[in-house]
C-alpha cells in the first residue's frame, strides 16, 4: 500500500508543529523521518494515526483520501504504528495481547485463544521470529516485547508500517535483530516509516530519508550521506560529534569505589560488588542498556540511595552513609539522569533552580533570608555563560526546551567548586546544538582535573566523551576498557560478554 | 575547580557589595515579564501577553467562582422568594411582574448582606455605619490565620485538613493558661498566646513526623487527629479541675481572666479586637517565609517537587515536619484569638465553628498566596457577617450564604469549567514550547 501526506500541517496555539509537510512511503520501502527530539516527529506520525487531526492537508492511502478519526479508523485502513513505549499489558499472554482489541470469539463469548495463538506462530513463522504466543509478556526481553509490538500490528493487516524511536529501549545486538526484521518486512512488500534521531540507524536500513527540522521538510538525503551531512541537516548547521579534547592529564585527586553493593527494597542486588578508580583529569564513562543497575550505582555515589556493602572514597574520604546535603558540601556535582523528575523544579523560575542546591548558606542566603539580588545577578550570568535559551531569569524552568533545561542543571553543578562530577544521561532527549555544548562543558571540567563519572546509555556519546568505559550488565562489571574499543566489542560487553582479547585498562 | 567562582562561600566578591534591591530586581511575582536577558519586546506584544496572563491566570478563576457562585444564590433567592413565587403563578399574563419580583427579591437580599457585611447606610451615626464592616474583620480574623496555616502546608505539598483538631488544642493551650494563670498584664496575654500557638504547632506537628517518618497519608491522619482532639477537649471540659469551669456542671470553660484578653481596638462599642493585627502580621510574616526565606524556598521547593528538592540536599522529611509545625502554629493563632478575644466568656468544644475547614476554602480561593488569603478571608468573614442581617431583614436563609460559598469551591475546583462559562482564554491556548515539544515527541 503507498501511503501518501499532503500539506499535512498542524498547530499547537502558536507553535506550528507541522508546516505543510509531503510525504510519500512506496510498498517495499524503508522511509526514514530523521529529526531531532521535538522536530515535529512524532506529531506528524500521531497525525497519521488517527491521534490528531490535522488542520490542513490530506492523508491518502493508493491515492485515496482518508478521513481517521481515531487510531481505530487508521488501523482499519491498514496502518500500524509500534510505539517507543510499548502498548501491551504486562501479565498477559503474547497470544491475548495480540488479540486484544479485536477478539475473536466462540459460542457464548468465550475467547478464542487457539485462533490467536495460531495467528501469531503464522506471522511469527513468516518472518522468522521466535515468539511464545503462551510467554507471559513481563516475562520476555525488552527486544522480544517489541516484537509482539509488530506482531500485534500485522495481525490486523497493517500494510503501512510506523516504527517510533523503536530503538531507544534496545542493545546494540537487539537493535540489529530489529534491523534484520524491517529488512524482511520491507521484502513482504510492507510501506515502512522508520523515526529516529540516531544516524547509524538510519544509514544502515533506510532506503529514503527525509529530514524534519522545526515541523518543516529540510531535505531528503541518500543512504550513502556521511554522518555528519546528516547531522548538518538536521541541526541547520556543522556539528562535530566527535568531542575535541587532548589526552587525559590525570591528577592527584581521585575517586575510588571499592566493592560497592546496592540492594533495592525487594532485597534483589542491583549493583553487584563494583570496584573502580577514577583519576582526576579524566572521564570513566558507564555504558550499558539501561537498567543494569548504572542508575542506582550513580545514585549511590551521591548518597541518594544507601549502600549496602562496599566503600566510595574521594580523595580519601568516605562518602557513604552521608546526607545528600554533605555529599554536595564535599564538592560533588550531580547531575540527575532525569532532570524534569529529579533536577529541576519545573514551577520554579530559571534562577530558583539555579540556587536550588544553594541556597542552605552564604552567599545565596544569609539569616535565613534568601539574597534575592545576588541570585539574580548570578542567574543573569549564567544564562549568558551557557547559552540558555529563555525569555528571562524568572521564567519557569519547565517552559524551557530540553536542552536548555539540562543547561540550567549543568549550570548550577558546575558552578560550585567540584571535586567530583557524576553526570547521569547528560545528554538525553538534548538536541544536537546542546549536546555539543554539554559534552564541551564536561570536557573542561575533566581538563580542570576534577574526576568525572558519566552514566550513558548512548554508545556513541561513551565513545565520544570518555576516557576510559566501564560496561554493566546485571548489575555487575563486565570490563573497564578504553574508549578506543571497538564499537562491536562493546556491544557484545553490554549483552554480557566480556572482551576476550586485548588488555583491560 | 571547574570555574573560578566569585559566588562559592568566602569568594572573592563580597555578596554584601550587591544587596538586594527590590527596585532592580523585581521578585517573579512583581513581574513575571522577567528582567534582564529578556528580548524586547514591542509594547502591544507585552500588553498582549499581559492580558492574557491576567485572564489566563488564576486569579481570574477565582474571581469568576465567586461571580458565578454568587449567580447562582440569586437564582436560589428567586426560587425561594414568596413575592416571587406569586408573581410566577401569572407568569404567562404578565411576565414582566416576575421579572421584577425577582430582581427586587435579589436586590433587596444582596443590599442586606453588603448592609450587615460592609457599610450600613440606614444606620444613625458613623459608628452604626462602619460597624458591619468591623464585625466583617472580626469574622475574618481566625479566617485569615487559619487559611495561612492551610495555605502553607498547601505549598510544602501537604494538605492540612486538620484546622478543627489545630484549632482546638490551641483554644485548649490559650483557655487554659488564659482562665488558670495568675499573670501579670501583658506577660499573661503574650504567654497565654504563645501556649495556644504552641499548642497548634505540636498537634499538626504530630501529623508532619507521623507523614515524614511513616509515610502515613496527612489527611487520613489530620482527620483522626480532629476526632481525637474534639474528643479529648470534650473529656477535659467534662472533667472537674482540667477544663471545665469549678461548679458548672456544663462542658464549658470558666471566663478568661481579664489580663489574657486581646484588647479590642476601637473601643468596647465594637467587638473588634486586637488578634485582627496579629492576622494581619502573620500574612506578612507568612508572605516573608514564603518569598524570602530559605525555609520557605524549602517548603515551595518539597511541595512542588520533592524528588529534585531531595537531590538538591533539601531534608524532605525535616521539611515536612517543619512545614506542618508552622501550618499548626497559623491555625493555633486563631484558636488562640477566639478564645481571647471573640469568646472570652469560656469555651466549649464547638469553638472552631467549623473554622478549620472554611480555612481550605479560603486558601483555596485565596491560591495559597498570603494576599490571597486575607482578600478570602475578608470575603468569607463579610458573607458571615451579612449572612445573618439578610436572614433578619429579607428572612432568605442563611444556608444560603453556606451554598454559595460552597459553590465557589466547586467552581475553583473546575477551572476549565468558570473559564468556559466566563469565555476566558483557556491557559493551553498560550504557546508554551514544553507542553508542545512534549507532545510532538509522544
Amino acid at each position: 500500500m503507498k501511503l501518501e501526506l499532503r500539506g499535512i500541517t498542524k498547530r499547537f496555539g502558536a507553535l506550528v508543529a507541522n508546516d505543510h509537510i509531503d510525504l510519500r512511503v512506496e510498498p517495499g520501502e524503508i522511509h526514514c523521518l530523521l529529526g531531532e527530539n521535538g522536530a515535529g516527529k512524532s506529531t506528524l506520525m500521531n497525525v497519521l494515526y488517527g491521534l490528531y487531526t490535522a488542520d490542513e492537508g490530506e492523508i491518502l492511502l493508493d491515492d485515496e483520501v482518508q478521513r481517521f478519526t481515531g487510531p481505530g479508523d487508521a488501523m482499519a485502513a491498514g496502518i500500524g504504528m509500534v510505539h517507543q513505549h510499548f502498548m501491551l499489558i504486562p501479565v498477559f499472554t503474547v497470544a491475548e495481547n495480540v488479540m486484544l482489541g479485536h477478539e475473536e470469539t466462540k459460542a457464548a463469548g468465550r475467547l478464542d485463544l487457539d485462533a490467536a495463538r495460531r495467528r501469531v506462530r503464522e506471522i511469527a513463522d513468516r518472518f522468522g521470529f521466535h515468539v511464545d504466543p503462551d510467554a507471559l509478556v513481563e516475562d520476555l526481553p525488552v527486544g522480544v516485547q517489541q516484537r509482539v509490538e509488530i506482531i500485534k500490528a500485522l495481525s490486523r493487516d497493517a500494510r503501512v508500517l510506523v516504527f517510533d524511536e523503536p530503538t531507544a529501549v534496545l542493545t546494540p545486538q537487539e537493535t540489529d535483530e530489529l534491523m534484520a526484521v524491517m529488512r524482511r518486512l520491507k521484502e513482504g512488500g510492507a510501506a515502512i516509516v522508520f523515526i529516529t534521531h540516531k544516524l547509524r540507524e538510519v544509514r544502515e536500513v533506510a532506503d529514503r530519508i527525509t529530514v524534519v527540522r522545526r515541523g518543516r521538510i529540510v531535505g531528503e538525503a541518500s543512504p550513502t550521506s556521511t554522518d555528519a551531512e546528516l547531522a548538518a541537516l538536521m541541526v541547520g548547521r556543522a556539528v562535530e560529534l566527535t568531542v575535541p579534547k587532548e589526552a587525559p592529564r590525570p591528577t592527584a585527586s581521585a575517586l575510588e569505589v571499592r566493592g560497592l553493593e546496592v540492594t533495592d527494597p525487594t532485597g534483589a542486588v542491583v549493583v553487584d560488588d563494583v570496584s573502580f578508580t577514577v583519576r582526576g583529569g579524566e572521564v570513566l564513562v558507564v555504558a550499558g542498556v539501561q537498567g543494569n543497575g548504572q542508575t542506582e550505582l550513580a545514585e549511590a555515589l551521591v548518597g541518594l540511595q544507601p549502600a549496602s556493602g562496599g566503600s566510595v572514597t574521594l580523595d580519601g574520604t568516605e562518602l557513604l552513609g552521608r546526607s545528600v546535603r554533605q555529599v554536595l558540601d564535599a564538592g560533588v556535582g550531580i547531575v540527575p539522569e532525569d532532570r524534569t523528575h529529579d533536577g529541576l523544579v519545573g514551577a520554579f523560575t530559571v534562577a530558583e533552580n539555579l540556587v536550588l542546591d544553594r541556597t542552605d548558606g552564604p552567599p545565596f542566603a544569609r539569616a535565613g533570608q534568601l539574597q534575592l539580588g545576588l541570585r539574580d545577578r548570578f542567574a543573569a550570568e549564567k544564562v549568558e555563560e551557557f547559552d540558555i535559551r529563555t525569555q528571562g531569569i524568572d521564567t519557569p524552568v519547565g517552559r524551557l526546551s530540553g536542552g536548555n533545561q539540562q543547561k540550567v542543571v549543568l549550570a548550577r553543578e558546575l558552578s560550585r567548586d567540584l571535586r567530583l562530577l557524576v553526570a547521569s544521561q547528560p545528554t538525553r532527549g538534548v538536541d544536537v546544538g546542546s549536546i555539543e555544548f554539554i559534552h564541551r562543558r564536561i570536557v573542561e571540567t575533566r581538563d580542570a582535573g576534577v574526576p568525572v563519572v558519566v552514566v550513558s546509555t548512548e554508545l556513541d556519546e561513551a565513545v565520544a566523551l570518555g576516557d576510559r568505559i566501564l560496561v554493566m550488565y546485571r548489575g555487575r562489571v563486565v570490563g573497564v576498557v578504553p574508549a578506543t574499543t571497538p564499537r562491536d566489542v562493546l556491544g557484545l560487553m553490554m549483552a554480557g560478554i566480556p572482551q576476550t582479547e586485548g588488555a583491560s585498562a | 575547580m571547574t570555574t573560578p567562582d566569585p559566588y562559592a562561600a568566602g569568594g572573592a566578591v563580597a555578596p554584601d557589595a550587591v544587596p538586594h534591591n527590590p527596585a532592580t530586581h523585581p521578585s517573579p511575582e512583581a513581574d513575571p515579564a522577567g528582567p534582564p536577558p529578556a528580548p524586547v519586546e514591542d509594547d502591544s506584544a507585552r500588553w498582549r501577553a499581559a492580558v492574557h496572563r491576567v485572564f489566563a491566570g488564576g486569579w481570574a478563576v477565582s474571581v469568576g467562582a465567586v461571580l458565578l457562585a454568587v449567580l447562582a444564590g440569586s437564582v436560589m433567592i428567586a426560587f425561594t422568594d414568596e413575592g416571587v413565587q406569586e408573581a410566577s403563578s401569572y407568569f404567562f399574563a404578565r411576565p414582566l411582574d416576575t421579572l421584577g419580583a425577582v430582581g427586587s427579591a435579589v436586590g433587596s437580599a444582596y443590599a442586606a448582606l453588603f448592609r450587615g457585611a460592609v457599610w450600613n447606610f440606614r444606620a444613625d451615626d458613623l459608628a452604626g455605619a462602619i460597624r458591619p464592616l468591623t464585625s466583617s474583620l472580626n469574622f475574618a480574623t481566625p479566617l485569615i490565620a487559619a487559611g495561612l496555616g492551610v495555605a502553607v502546608a498547601f505549598r510544602a505539598g501537604l494538605f492540612n485538613i486538620g484546622g478543627q483538631g489545630q484549632m482546638l488544642a490551641a483554644a485548649a493551650g490559650a483557655g487554659w493558661v488564659g482562665f488558670a494563670a495568675d499573670l501579670p498584664v501583658g506577660l499573661h496575654l503574650l504567654l497565654a498566646m504563645v501556649a495556644g500557638i504552641a499548642a497548634g504547632a505540636v498537634w499538626a506537628g504530630i501529623a508532619g513526623v507521623l507523614k515524614a517518618f511513616t509515610g502515613a497519608h496527612e489527611v487520613i491522619v489530620t482527620i483522626m487527629l480532629n476526632y481525637i482532639a474534639f474528643y479529648g477537649i470534650s473529656y477535659l471540659l467534662a472533667t472537674p479541675g482540667l477544663l471545665q469551669a469549678p461548679g458548672s456542671a456544663n462542658p464549658k470553660t470558666p471566663a478568661m481572666q481579664d489580663t489574657a484578653i486581646l484588647p479590642r481596638l476601637l473601643g468596647e462599642r465594637f467587638t473588634l479586637h486586637a488578634g485582627f493585627l496579629v492576622a494581619l502580621l502573620a500574612v506578612v510574616l507568612v508572605w516573608w517565609l514564603l518569598n524570602r526565606s530559605t525555609l520557605g524556598f524549602g517548603f515551595r521547593a518539597v511541595g512542588e517537587n520533592p524528588a529534585a528538592a531531595r537531590v538538591a540536599g533539601i531534608d524532605v522529611r525535616r521539611t515536612t515536619v517543619v512545614a506542618m509545625l508552622v501550618a499548626g502554629a497559623l491555625v493555633g493563632i486563631a484558636g488562640t484569638t477566639q478564645v481571647l478575644g471573640t469568646v472570652t466568656t469560656g469555651f466549649s468544644y464547638d469553638i472552631d465553628a467549623g473554622i478549620g475547614f472554611d480555612a481550605i476554602t479560603v486558601a483555596l480561593l485565596g491560591r495559597s498566596t498570603p494576599w490571597g488569603v486575607l482578600g478570602a478571608a475578608i470575603l468569607f468573614g463579610g458573607f458571615k457577617a451579612g449572612g445573618s442581617t439578610m436572614q433578619a431583614a429579607e428572612n432568605i436563609p442563611i444556608e444560603i450564604v453556606l451554598v454559595v460559598q460552597s459553590l465557589i469551591v466547586l467552581f475553583i475546583a473546575a477551572p476549565p469549567l468558570v473559564r468556559a462559562v466566563l469565555r476566558l482564554p483557556q491557559p493551553q491556548a498560550r504557546p508554551r514550547r514544553r507542553a508542545t515539544t512534549r507532545e510532538a515527541a509522544a
